[in-house]
């Protein structure tokens, strides 16, 4: 066998699986989570307009730009969670927290089934130990599902201030 | 000659039995949105690119993102809708909400994109009424009204339909 050929044999098979590697990231899907987990727009809403009922702490695990155009008030910014980077910020944020504080986490980036990083933030949080997870379900995205709806909405503050010209 | 012609006849017709009148519009939103909001972003290239430069064409406004596996779907279809409806008229215009142009460089290259990209934001998204989601597009007729809007999974047979029925000019065979 001729080893000095082995560096190039490597370089060739790296070469090949960055060209065919996809740019969407290849999450786990949302169908993975139970749907005991699931929680629907309408429940949800209804549990923050309820002076009574206990409110959860509400992650957004999607898109920063998403987030800044609008999000559930009350909600903290917490991806995006189909990368390194915003799993990092989740359990950053999460790290300091009792194991059974009730959490919701929701995305909407994209049609239900196609949300890279809804079942990894589930995931995430599941293997650190918390036992009071609930996924929002979006089924079409969160502009179609909540704020068409009429569920109460916020924004951040920057939002607005960078117009194109 | 007359080809093309039955060819327009018969997406009219069938765009009319759909029901799908060109003014229609999904949702209040987009209703209060009739003139499409003008805006001049950066192009990947850093060239600065107006919409109000695209006026007498037929615009498809595609707001998507790296990390959007429907948007990916799509995007080799635009490309290839740009081939062979840009000589009649059709001018798409991608607008990226991904949260840097590295990715979208890359994206832009692998899919062979023929049309400009910009690069959105949040400040982009509520001038066109919220873009809450993708992907997400406007089809802008050539006097800058907004006629349709597409959300959600690709339909992408009804857009090529609206796109050749409203096309400015006949497409070539």
């Amino acid at each position: 066998m001729n080893f000095r050929a082995i560096p190039f044999i490597l370089a060739c098979a790296l070469c090949l699986l960055e060209s065919s590697a996809p740019i969407a990231a290849q999450a786990a899907p949302a169908s993975s989570i139970p749907s005991a987990a699931l929680i629907s727009p309408a429940v949800l809403a209804s549990r923050l307009r309820s002076a009574a009922a206990s409110k959860p702490l509400i992650l957004q695990v999607g898109f920063r730009v998403l987030f800044d155009e609008a999000h559930i008030p009350g909600a903290e910014f917490a991806g995006p969670t189909s990368k390194d980077s915003g799993l990092a910020l989740l359990r950053e944020r999460v790290a300091q927290l009792p194991l059974a504080t009730p959490i919701v986490i929701y995305c909407g980036c994209c049609p239900w089934s196609h949300c890279p990083n809804i079942a990894a933030a589930f995931q995430a949080l599941q293997a650190l130990g918390f036992t009071h997870v609930q996924v929002l379900h979006i089924r079409d995205n969160f502009g179609a599902n909540w704020v068409q709806a009429g569920f109460p909405v916020t924004k951040t503050a920057a939002a607005t201030s960078s117009h194109g010209s | 000659m007359a080809a093309r012609r039955v060819r327009r006849a018969l997406a009219w017709a069938l765009l009319l039995a759909l029901g799908a009148a060109p003014v229609a519009l999904a949702n209040t939103t987009a209703a209060a949105l009739q003139s499409a909001p003008d805006f001049t972003r950066p192009d990947l290239a850093g060239k600065p690119v107006a919409l109000r430069a695209y006026r007498g064409k037929l615009v498809l406004l595609n707001f998507w993102a790296t990390w959007c596996g429907p948007c990916l779907s799509e995007v080799p279809r635009f490309a290839a809708w740009q081939r062979r409806f840009g000589p009649a008229g059709l001018q798409i215009l991608g607008v990226s909400m991904d949260d840097g142009p590295a990715p979208v460089r890359a994206a832009y290259q692998k899919f062979h994109l023929n049309y400009p990209v910009v690069m959105g934001d949040a400040a982009l998204g509520e001038l066109f009424g919220g873009v809450l989601g993708l992907p997400f597009s406007y089809l802008i007729d050539p006097r800058g009204q907004i006629v349709d809007r597409f959300e959600g999974e690709p339909d992408l047979k009804r857009m090529e339909m609206r796109i050749q029925a409203l096309l400015p000019h006949a497409p070539g065979p």
